[in-house]
């Protein structure tokens, strides 16, 4: 009790409240329009919050993190563009229920929806702590490195039908996180004797180019376009108030999206399938779902909502984040010497507390600020996407000339953005390169740390977090392969099957 | 046959346009630094492997060979789509953008960080093909927010431009901590 009323003191500060409304309103405006997305307002903020609290800082990217996914329905229900990338599963249903004339119902649902996924996510990462705290005192050097190798693992399997990309994509990031000068032995790693990158790459700038300057020049180089949409009238509140009628529903996706944030590299997108798959099964009616069915609206916000605060899990408990917003945010936590791992909460529960209580509030400001400003989130949804893309470019100089006033930093930066377009033109993923570099730099100094007690490879699972670990990354890649299998023999039958019909 | 063509069936995807060009690219930038390993990438001969400096980096380059060369050939196996060329044109095109940044970034430390981006924004208004004056001033707004914003508000270190030096003694030093 005493620690919940020191994060309550500490939470309760001008500078993090301030961070806390900026954060959460600013992350539902940048969610609302399609084409910039929470990775991109992170990437260009991320340095200015270094010179902040480590909470203020937090709180501040945690809020536009936690509120973007809000934002990103309305245009996803309003034009049928999804405002981010995880909302794309909300036109199946919202679109459709837009144009029956119930455009209203479909924003107070899923407002509704995302409110109820965040608060049940919330509350369960609260009443897990205590037995966080227990359990990641377990975690050593070697429980650490294996789980960063499931997470590696886990981002490659989770890229269904782009596993090889996704495996040398991550590769690339292995790599890129060990160019510059080895710390223990000071050799050389990938300089070709330049002398700008014997320090290495930044993860930063690496950031800043793949997901910030890459939109901008995509906005840029494709034609221009201002999506249209109408304003809605009536009582937003009660339209969210419906929620209530599909509790059931978003109960279910909540708790997917939990599970899913939980685990390193699987994130939204798995929890809204998993979560509509259920819903669509348990339906009266499953032959609504994709015409604008309410359930399937339900069941896909709820889902992707509740994972922020799930994917706060990992990364608070072992310093290993599970997709790249977390990535970004750990170097917050480096920047401030606040190390996050088992050690965060036996030392700084009060903080921890302090992060869950931000998110609480930031979703009560977010449910708030939604029943009063859809029809002023609908203007800025009109922005034009090259004005847009002119935009990011010049935030985004601000993000990577102040890390350390390098051009060079921005040359590279600018490389990146070009790799990044590339990548999305191709529908390739940007994800693995981050989690590559962030994760790739765990395993080698956890693993380095672990070998002073480990003479052979059975001494690896000799404790049971450890052999647990392993036995979790067996499984997943046995299981994936015979998917693989299963898959690739049904796909055979079909394509068997015209043969057949014709003899 | 059929053995190796069923395992690369496991990783088959959808084919875009420029797929290949990107596919034999990244691979050709694999094997290079495949190559490249064995001096550019140290082994000291430690006792043991994971602690030798070159372990990770060969990790993650025999990640991208093998997983390279498998999005390689599942790519070289799809169906073609058309459109191959005015893809690259497309990623080409970005270059000139990337060209703008950098004249961007080159100005700031000698013009100053005020004027480089409005002069920035409202070119690359122009250039982006609006010409009204609402579209015009709402670059020079965005421009003048960001600069009050990052700099004046939240003191990011940025460099005062060369130019401010010769401003007048009672606002130079005014002008080059704010703006």
């Amino acid at each position: 009790m005493e620690t919940i009323i020191q994060a309550v003191e500490l939470m309760f500060s001008w500078p993090v409240l301030v961070a806390l409304l900026i954060g959460s309103i600013g992350g539902v405006v940048i969610g609302a329009i399609p084409g910039v997305g929470p990775a991109v307002a992170i990437a260009i903020l991320l340095p200015a919050t270094f010179s902040m609290e480590p909470l203020v800082g937090l709180t501040l990217l945690l809020g536009i993190y936690g509120s973007s996914m809000y934002g990103g329905s309305l245009p996803a229900i309003l034009i049928n563009t999804p405002g981010t990338a995880v909302n794309a599963l909300t036109t199946y249903d919202g679109y459709p229920m837009t144009k029956r004339g119930e455009a209203l119902r479909a924003l107070g649902l899923a407002y509704g929806a995302s409110f109820f996924g965040a608060v049940l996510s919330i509350l369960i990462l609260i009443l897990l702590s205590p037995v966080l705290a227990k359990v990641a005192p377990m975690f050593g050097s070697r429980e650490i490195f294996l789980a960063a190798l499931l997470g590696i693992i886990l981002v490659i399997i989770a890229h269904k039908g782009q596993m090889a990309a996704a495996g040398m994509l991550a590769g690339l990031g292995i790599l890129l996180q060990s160019v510059g000068m080895e710390p223990v032995n000071y050799t050389m790693r990938y300089t070709f004797g330049l002398d700008w990158l014997t320090s290495g790459l930044d993860l930063i700038v690496v950031v800043l180019g793949l997901f910030a300057l890459s939109q901008a020049f995509q906005l840029i180089v494709e034609p221009d376009s201002a999506p249209d949409a109408q304003p809605v009238s009536g009582s937003m509140f009660r339209a969210m108030c419906e929620i209530w009628k599909y509790r059931r529903t978003a109960a279910t996706g909540g708790g997917f999206g939990v599970l899913m944030g939980i685990i390193p590299g699987v994130g939204e997108f798995t929890a809204q399938f998993l979560s509509y798959t259920a819903a669509r099964k348990r339906s009266k009616t499953p032959e609504m779902f994709g015409r604008g069915s309410p359930e399937g609206l339900v069941a896909s916000e709820s889902a992707n909502n509740a994972v922020p605060a799930a994917a706060m899990i990992p990364l608070l408990a072992l310093g290993i984040p599970g997709e790249a917003l977390t990535a970004m945010m750990l170097s917050v936590f480096y920047v401030h010497n606040v190390v996050p791992g088992p050690g965060l909460f036996q030392n700084q529960l009060d903080f921890v507390y302090a992060l869950y209580l931000s998110l609480l509030l930031l979703n009560v400001i977010v449910i708030l600020w939604m029943v009063v400003s859809s029809n002023l989130l609908i203007r800025i949804i009109r922005i034009p996407t090259r004005f847009l893309g002119m935009a990011i470019l010049v935030l985004s100089f601000v993000g990577v000339y102040s890390l350390r006033n390098s051009a060079m930093d921005c040359m590279i930066a600018a490389g990146f953005g070009v790799f990044g377009l590339i990548l999305k033109r191709l529908n390739l993923p940007t994800v693995p390169i981050i989690l590559g570099m962030v994760l790739g730099g765990i395993m080698e100094v956890k693993l380095r740390a672990s070998m002073g007690r480990i003479d052979s490879l059975l001494d690896l699972v000799n404790r049971p977090i450890a052999a647990l670990l392993v036995l979790a990354i067996i499984v997943i890649v046995a299981q994936s392969i015979r998917t693989s299998i299963r898959d690739l023999r049904a796909r055979h039958e079909e394509s068997n099957k015209p043969h057949q019909n014709k003899a | 046959m059929q053995r190796v063509l069923n395992f690369l069936a496991l990783f088959r995807r959808e084919r875009k346009p420029g797929d290949l060009i990107f596919g034999a690219g990244f691979l050709v930038l694999a094997l290079a630094c495949l190559v490249a390993v064995p001096w550019q990438a140290q082994f000291l001969g430690k006792k043991s492997l994971v602690e030798e400096p070159g372990f990770w980096p060969t990790v993650g380059v025999v990640m991208m060979v093998v997983f390279g060369a498998i999005h390689f050939v599942c790519t070289w196996n799809a169906p073609r789509l058309p459109g191959r060329l005015k893809e690259v044109i497309v990623w080409a095109r970005s270059l000139e953008f990337v060209v703008w940044f950098i004249v961007y970034v080159t100005a700031v430390p000698v013009i100053g960080y005020l004027p480089a981006t409005l002069l920035f924004a409202l070119l690359l208004t122009f250039r982006a093909g609006y010409r009204s004056l609402q579209m015009l001033g709402a670059a020079a707004g965005l421009a003048l927010v960001t600069v009050l914003v990052f700099k004046t508000g939240l003191g990011v270190k940025l460099p005062a431009g060369a130019v401010y030096q010769y401003l007048p003694d009672g606002i130079r030093s005014f002008v080059m901590v704010n703006f």
